[in-house]
């Protein structure tokens, strides 16, 4: 984990910006860490890019920041009142300004061919190997396994007091997605009331859920582990308050798990779609 | 210079028929475009410290995690809405384009007032009735709680059924008719009324950008306009352009409103720029460097400003193409941005610098924009831009870029200006100790907001997982500060006026060369009732007025 971080990084320069990243990321297990400076740990090919193309970025964000301030800190000593009492006049240097037009457009190229690359890698599932159907209601979401039998079931938030040890709060869902690992997974994103928004960071998920469309993203789960997510546009009073949680196991985990699952749904009709959420605000 | 000349001629021309209204009839009825300004800025500071003090709320709920006092969380949305809704259409607006744009630029191109003083007048009382609306709405049934964005259908009647949302729609439908009328008086103005030999490319920056900045209101707003009316029939009426039950579509809303808002951003920084522009030369003592080159970028980012507005909804779905060309359009923003950026640095380079706080702010807007720049530059890309969307980075990147930097342009065009306008000048001490205090205090509100959003809190969100505790409450640390910072500001207002020394014509020396340093401080009733001459001095100085020796036309 560490080592890939590392040798995304571009040069040596920043070895201890690097170092501070492998901090923040090293003991993540889905979700964040307290402190943390940079994107949550990977766990998709998706958000992996996303690493090492963010890593690009950030070495030009810092590099533009420390030129910019260098040249302004060298300004304030050199050619203050004090040191410089009679200003120059001087207002044109046409080689100047076609340079400081040219050299940013050329970075933007360095920028944009990874940045366009990585956007057709991210759209959409290479030969899906099955779909998982995400339905969005105020405030929980509905879960639907079309290739494993069309059993769905409801998500719904656990409320804090009733949290188990290391449940983090408003991240903890009573039924949690669960999804094999090393499987590309289509997912289908809607929504039966407003807009909300499927998020889950370490597996690069982000989509909007829009009432009359169904948005389509992909995701590939690299390892074991559970990660969460937060609804991510807002919906309404409980928007803060519609967690994603997702499992991912093992393949053979996974079809026994759907077998458990498609006994255990079948008794319940259809998600409820004007339930409203078991939990309360408080 | 012909410094002297032009203040006398200032002197003789006034002082006996400085008639106007008094009391309240000067202001309820004015048409005087000094008079306005000012209304226009004692306006936005009426609704700063509204936005302000919500903001300040916001943040003392999020300094650690857990609901800590806003327990109706339909109430936390309404403070996030309105705080946007006001620092956008009733701080920054009113403030730069109102007031500095009111009362500098026919001082500025050598015109006696606005084209249209009448229509001055409606514009600023449809502004004042668009707040007084706005505030109206938090009062409605329950406010309305949908973000400034007002995204249907949770703006829908079914999802906010209380008469809120009409509240809002109708504030913004006032103000912006305020505001279109504004901006066709400030084209006419400039087009048409400058001085004899004040030609386009010798005209001030800060005139060029309230130029740019009143096409932008003008194409921009009515967009936003038909967008707010359809969304007023659909909640009333009826009709379904939101609703896809009735083969509307809500992302037709998206696509309108953010056809209006993108510019909008650019209608908030571009008079910053203008006003920056202005501070870096007076007080470095030098023309702008590259002045046709400012100009011409101010233009351009305001061209492209246009056709970039998918980049608000990456994550709606919308095509990979439609998104590989949003992505690509919204890079080359950064080559006209970086032209303003690299000349600021060039027009201070070899400068004598003299760092009065207008300066200061100056340059802190430039660090501000060059922070706020680069995170917009990851944000443009697609690719990422789904690890980013709607979290507290996009919240941390549009604070530097624009709302702060907007807030340090009009922090620095106060101090330069308040002499101009008021006949008495601020207390340098105090104002640079304000400096500093507000310049830590935003810093340490919103950089670490860069490092919640990469670590994925969500925005728009009362409470938040426990993981996410520390950078919050060091955030809200930095609000405390700025909200410091922020009343000392409004305590140097009143000092200025108490028992600030006399400003003379022009307090900045050989530095301010444009014509409002020309006429007394305070600045006269009535200005350029004899429009000055404008002669090229030495040929090629780029316009703002430098060697454009202004004279009194005999």
């Amino acid at each position: 984990m560490t080592t890939r971080i590392l040798r995304s990084l571009i040069g040596g320069s920043l070895t201890g910006v690097g170092a501070v990243v492998a901090a923040g990321a090293a003991h993540a297990s889905g979700m964040a860490t307290p402190w943390q400076i940079n994107l949550q740990d990977a766990a998709s090919p998706v958000m992996e890019r996303v690493h090492g193309f963010h890593n690009m970025l950030l070495v030009i964000q810092i590099s533009i920041v420390v030129l910019v301030l260098g040249v302004l800190a060298y300004i304030i000593v050199r050619f203050n009142s004090k040191r410089n009492p009679d200003p120059s006049r001087t207002a044109h240097n046409t080689l100047l300004e076609i340079v400081w037009t040219a050299v940013p457009i050329v970075i933007l190229v360095i920028i944009a061919i990874p940045s366009l690359k990585l956007l057709y890698y991210s759209d959409r599932a290479q030969d899906p190997d099955m779909t998982l159907k995400v339905t969005a209601h105020q405030w929980y979401w509905s879960y639907t396994y079309p290739d494993h039998g069309d059993f769905a079931f409801d998500s719904l938030p656990v409320a804090a007091e009733v949290l188990e040890a290391g449940q983090p709060r408003l991240l903890t869902v009573d039924n949690p997605i669960v999804l094999p690992i090393d499987t590309t997974v289509q997912v289908l994103v809607t929504t039966d009331d407003v807009i909300h928004n499927f998020a889950v960071p370490s597996l690069g998920l982000k989509t909007d859920a829009t009432p009359g469309r169904v948005n389509e993203t992909w995701v590939r789960i690299s390892k074991e582990g559970t990660y969460y997510g937060m609804c991510s546009e807002l919906c309404g009073v409980n928007h803060y308050y519609m967690p994603i949680q997702v499992k991912a196991v093992s393949k053979e985990r996974f079809a026994a798990w759907t077998q458990e699952a498609k006994e255990k749904f079948a008794a319940r009709p259809a998600p409820a779609v004007a339930a409203a959420p078991a939990q309360s605000i408080q | 210079m012909a410094h002297g000349a032009a203040a006398g001629h200032g002197a003789h021309a006034h002082g006996e028929h400085d008639h106007h209204p008094t009391g309240w009839k000067r202001w309820v009825y004015s048409t005087n475009h000094k008079d306005i300004g000012t209304m226009y800025i004692v306006l936005s500071m009426i609704a700063a410290l509204l936005g302000g003090l919500m903001s300040w709320y916001i943040r003392l709920e999020l300094a650690e995690p857990g609901i800590q006092f806003i327990e109706d969380t339909q109430f936390y949305n309404v403070l996030v809405t309105a705080h946007g809704f006001l620092m956008v259409f009733f701080v920054v607006m009113p403030a730069m384009i109102g007031g500095f744009g009111n009362w500098f630029v026919p001082l500025m191109v050598g015109a006696p007032d606005m084209a249209f003083p009448r229509m001055n007048n409606i514009s600023f009382w449809l502004t004042a009735a668009g707040l007084v609306l706005l505030v109206m709405s938090a009062f409605v049934g329950g406010g309305p709680g949908t973000g400034w964005t007002v995204y249907p259908p949770l703006s829908s009647i079914a999802y906010h059924p209380d008469a809120a949302v009409d509240f809002g729609i109708l504030a913004l439908h006032v103000a912006g008719a305020g505001s279109i009328l504004g901006a066709i008086n400030f084209i006419v103005t400039i087009l048409n009324m400058r001085s004899p030999g004040m030609t386009m490319h010798r005209m001030p920056l800060f005139a060029w950008s309230i130029l740019i900045t009143a096409f932008l209101l003008l194409l921009a707003l009515p967009v936003l306009a038909g967008a707010l009316t359809m969304l007023l029939t659909d909640r009333n009426f009826g009709t379904h352009f939101y609703d896809p039950a009735g083969g509307g579509d809500p992302l037709l809303w998206q696509h309108l409103f953010w056809f209006f808002g993108h510019p909008e951003v650019y209608i908030i920084i571009l008079p910053a720029f203008g006003i920056v522009s202005q501070l870096v030369s007076t007080f470095s003592r030098k023309p702008v460097f590259g002045y046709l080159g400012m100009a011409y970028a101010m233009s351009a980012i305001g061209v492209v400003g246009f056709i970039v507005w998918a980049h608000h909804m990456y994550t709606t779905g919308l095509g990979v193409n439609a998104r590989a060309y949003f992505t690509t359009a919204t890079l080359i923003i950064a080559v006209p941005t970086g032209i303003k950026i690299f000349s600021w640095l060039a027009t201070m380079w070899g400068g004598s610098i003299d760092f009065k706080a207008p300066m200061l702010y100056a340059i802190g807007f430039i660090f501000l924009f060059v922070v706020g720049g680069v995170t917009g530059v990851a944000l443009a890309n697609a690719g990422i831009d789904f690890a980013l969307h709607d979290t507290y980075y996009v919240v941390a990147h549009f604070h530097y870029v624009m709302a702060i930097a907007a807030i340090f342009a009009m922090f620095g065009g106060y101090y330069y200006w308040v002499g101009k306008m008021t006949g008495r000048q601020y207390n340098e001490g105090l104002a640079k100790a304000q400096f500093w205090l507000f310049f830590i205090g935003v810093n340490l509100l919103f950089f670490p907001q860069h490092f919640l959003g990469l670590a994925g809190m969500p925005r728009r969100i009362p409470d938040y997982p426990d993981v996410y505790a520390g950078w919050n409450m060091v955030s809200s640390f930095g609000a405390l500060l700025t909200m410091l910072g922020t009343f000392m500001f409004y305590f140097i207002v009143f000092h200025t006026m108490r028992s600030g020394k006399p400003a003379e014509a022009n307090p900045w020396g050989e530095g301010a060369t444009t014509l409002e340093w020309t006429v007394p401080s305070p600045a006269p009733f009535h200005t350029h009732e004899v429009q000055p001459v404008i002669s090229a001095g030495d040929h090629g100085n780029g316009g703002h007025g430098h060697g454009a020796h202004p004279r009194p036309a005999e």
